[in-house]
């Protein structure tokens, strides 16, 4: 697609034309087709589902292809394992890169290959300044001696590509990259990917944030169903037109959120204070409202959400739900009172990844099922069937472990699970973190209903346009203080930026 | 994944399970070990002189209750992902209380009261240590083995109490009418039935599994993580202590070095039994079987003249294959199937 003549001559980088992967009798990779220029920020979209991880993993060398061709730099490559991968100069670099927590930034750059001086002793200080050349042509300050411990994720993916970049790495395919870091951070990661591609690299950007895709790629190739729809520079796209080739239709509203009567308050915050994390927050939710919390990432904004739950502490403050003051470290006691939390990480806090997704369900509610102190499998698979189908869980069997799901899917059974509950009160921590648009527009019409029949509900998120669309007040969060208070009508992406930034948001 | 558009007007039906109810039972590794226990019993008693004869059930399973009695709570507990090493040690404190107190006049039923009460402290210790304090249970009860134990031997010395009324130590070795069923086991069956019920029928039980297998989402999703640590540990002890008046009676005679070592035979057979050292898998009819394919083993072997060196060679060499063998048998499945499940699904929702 590129139209540079002099591009075309030279081979590209990567090539992968109809590669085909199936497990068993399932298809995973019908026909996947991907072409990285050198010099280029290529990125890769499609739904959940589309086949974006099952050919970035034939790249890693973590699967085999079943048929199709793979060329790097115009020779046919057949990686068997991800030292092939990375032999040929290719590294992934993932949304959440594991360090050795214990082990120095230097370290962790060179795990493995280490230089070496007389005797084969490490030379420690060949490798520091190695690190730190490093750094400084990656432009970014991180001290090389420090402990990878307590890295932001974002400067543990700046390690990695650190890491790449010493191995030379030719093709750089990073997986979600932004989705946890915050919008400083974003800036600085782009600015490191921008000085590579001018270096000559080829970059492969997956991302679910079309504002992100559009700021930073120069094109754009969607796939769905496990197949190539189309590559196109990203001057010549819309973000209508992207959406449309990932769904295969037009999605007119994404962010639906209908007019509800607006009731008595459910739960009331005042004063919420823990030293360090979060202090004096005050608000409340009413029936029938979608209350936003807005904030940049790390603002404390999840952090107040657990302690309202009870499973973090806090030190001063009250919570009350319908009236009733909650305890304080008693998350069974609010779920009794009608408060559930759909929390930030699926995977770790949401569901229990290897249990089935009828497990998963019922687990909440298992004192409720249980007759005469009583519990079997067959009380949580009916209880399961009813929410897994109103929610249209993607799975044959309720026996599915919930951990093979897609992010969309999983999301969907922990919010059975807690729906389940009959909850008054639902927090919702990034409702739809990682998960695909279509899945998206059916958490979003959802939240619009169970306000409606009169749910309060907080919803906590870093996506301002969910923010904007579905929320009916918006607050504001900067360094654990709420800094502002917006109605629907006032709110626009710029006065909510404005107070998540700055200290005195309140007089945007 | 489309499917969200084109299939969202149909209503979607789920199935219970994705596998015939033949390979949800015969394919576990529960259904494995008792094939094996079976087999080895079959072929014991042809092969083995002696094994056949109905008099060695009884001290068959006389041998194996202490183990059969602290596998119950100890498999619940390495359900959660812990572990309590000082089983033994109370086994042997309980012991010594009971014949100390035996001995200073109280009535044997009172001591052996104060025995169980004194099993459920420990317990309550080694529960305290992990839950209030937060150190792992691993570090917590290899000290309280070595403490336990330690108080045990103080109070006794070397010596050894051997007067106990003639009643219990009787009733320890009794068998049921004329047959060859010792009278014990009725006391196991209910503990059995208590344990089985708690774990595989009761919403505690969730909570059980659900800790083991991520302990955080437990957590989130209003589990008790500490209550329910804290109650399984005492329930550990309680037990310990019964098993530890049990081998008291049964052999008549209470020691500071009663049991020493008991705690490997057990978290062998519940390990044997299936119960995963990482927590989260396992259940009670795996590990009983466990239990009794050590015994049969060990019971044949000697019985067939095999050094108890040797014995301790064959079943720590199958305790060793099995657990390979359930690691190789998990990755054969997930090389079958799609290497870390994603893409299966990703694939079975698109149409």
């Amino acid at each position: 697609m590129q139209t540079d003549p002099a591009q075309t001559l030279a081979p590209p980088m990567l090539e992968l034309s109809k590669v085909v992967k199936s497990f068993g009798p399932v298809v995973a990779l019908r026909s996947g087709s991907l072409r990285l220029e050198q010099g280029s920020i290529h990125a890769l979209v499609g739904e959940n589902g589309a086949g974006k991880s099952t050919l970035v993993k034939i790249v890693a060398g973590l699967y085999r292809r079943d048929g199709g061709d793979l060329r790097l730099r115009g020779e046919e490559v057949d990686f068997t394992s991800t030292a092939q991968s990375k032999a040929a100069g290719i590294a992934v670099i993932y949304q959440e890169p594991t360090l050795f927590p214990d082990l120095t930034v230097t370290e962790n750059i060179f795990m493995g290959r280490q230089p070496t001086g007389r005797f084969g002793r490490i030379d420690r200080k060949a490798m520091r300044h190695e690190a730190e050349a490093l750094f400084q042509r990656l432009g970014v300050r991180i001290d090389p001696e420090r402990p990878a411990e307590g890295l932001s994720i974002a400067d543990q993916q700046v390690i990695e590509i650190a890491k790449a970049v010493s191995l030379d790495a030719r093709v750089l395919i990073m997986d979600e990259p932004t989705a946890a870091l915050s919008g400083v951070e974003v800036d600085r990661l782009f600015a490191v990917a921008r000085s590579l591609r001018d270096e000559g690299r080829a970059l492969l950007f997956i991302s679910h944030r079309f504002d992100e895709i559009f700021a930073l790629c120069d094109t754009v190739t969607v796939m769905r169903d496990g197949a190539y729809v189309a590559t196109t520079p990203i001057a010549d796209t819309t973000v209508d037109e992207l959406v449309r080739q990932m769904v295969g239709r037009d999605v007119t509203e994404l962010f639906p959120k209908t007019e509800a009567e607006i009731g008595e308050p459910l739960l009331e915050v005042e004063g919420l204070t823990r030293t360090g994390v979060f202090h004096d927050i005050s608000f409340s939710v009413r029936a029938g409202e979608i209350v936003g919390l807005a904030g940049l990432v790390g603002a404390g904004r999840s952090e107040v959400a657990r302690a309202v739950f009870g499973v973090d502490p806090y030190e001063s403050g009250t919570v009350r739900l319908n009236g009733r003051t909650l305890p304080r470290r008693r998350p069974d006691t609010a779920i009794r009172a009608g408060l559930a939390l759909v929390p930030e990480d699926r995977r770790k806090q949401g569901l229990v990844l290897e249990s089935s997704v009828a497990q998963n369900i019922a687990l909440v509610i298992r004192n409720e099922l249980a007759k005469a102190g009583l519990i079997t499998t067959g009380m949580e698979n009916r209880a399961a069937k009813v929410w897994a189908s109103r929610l249209e869980v993607k799975t044959n069997a309720l026996s599915t472990v919930a951990g093979t799901l897609s992010g969309g899917n999983q999301q969907k059974v922990v919010l059975g699970k807690w729906l389940a509950t009959e909850p008054t009160v639902l927090i919702i921590d990034e409702p739809t973190r990682g998960i695909d648009v279509g899945t998206k527009a059916e958490v979003h019409r959802l939240l619009s209903e169970l306000a409606g029949r009169g749910m309060g509900i907080l919803m906590i998120s870093s996506e301002l346009p969910e923010v904007l669309g579905m929320a009916d007040r918006v607050l504001v969060m900067r360094e654990g203080r709420i800094t502002a208070e917006i109605d629907r009508s006032d709110a626009t992406s710029e006065n909510v930026m404005f107070a998540a930034t700055h200290a005195d948001g309140a007089h945007a | 994944m489309t499917a969200t558009t084109t299939s969202s007007a149909v209503a979607r039906t789920y199935r219970d399970y994705d596998r015939p109810l033949w390979q949800r039972i015969l394919l576990t590794r529960e259904a494995a070990i008792i094939g094996l226990l079976v087999i080895v019993a079959v072929v014991a008693s042809v092969s083995v002189r002696g094994f056949g004869q109905p008099i060695t059930l009884t001290y068959l399973l006389l041998d194996v209750m202490p183990i059969l009695l602290i596998a119950l709570p100890m498999t619940l507990i390495m359900i959660t992902g812990e572990i309590d090493l000082s089983v033994a040690s109370i086994v042997g404190l309980s012991s010594v209380l009971t014949g100390v107190l035996t001995q200073a006049g109280l009535p044997f039923e009172v001591a052996a009261v104060v025995a169980l009460i004194a099993g459920a402290v420990c317990g309550a210790v080694n529960g305290f240590l992990v839950t209030v304090v937060g150190l792992p249970s691993l570090a917590v009860t290899i000290g309280t083995l070595a403490l336990f134990r330690g108080l045990a031997v103080g109070l006794l010395g070397t010596t050894a109490i051997t007067d106990f009324p003639d009643f219990w130590t009787d009733l320890a070795k009794m068998r049921v009418g004329g047959s060859n069923i010792p009278l014990v086991l009725f006391l196991f069956l209910a503990l059995l039935v208590v344990f089985t019920v708690l774990l595989h029928f009761t919403p505690f039980g969730r909570g059980i599994y659900a800790i083991g297998l991520s302990k955080s989402a437990a957590h989130f999703s209003g589990v008790h993580v500490e209550r329910t640590k804290m109650i399984l540990f005492v329930l550990s002890g309680l037990v310990a202590a019964l098993a530890g008046i049990f081998y008291t009676l049964r052999f008549g005679s209470a020691r500071g070095d009663n049991a020493t070592g008991l705690e490997l035979q057990v978290i062998a057979a519940v390990v044997l039994g299936g119960v995963s050292v990482f927590g989260g898998r396992g259940a009670i009819h795996g590990v009983i079987a466990g239990v009794l394919l050590i015994g049969v083993l060990a019971s044949a072997l000697r019985l067939a003249n095999v050094t108890s060196d040797v014995i301790n060679i064959i079943t720590g060499a199958l305790l060793v294959l099995s657990v390979v063998t359930n690691s190789f048998l998990a990755w054969l499945r997930t090389r079958r199937r799609a290497p870390g499940g994603k893409p299966r699904v990703e694939a079975s929702t698109a149409g």
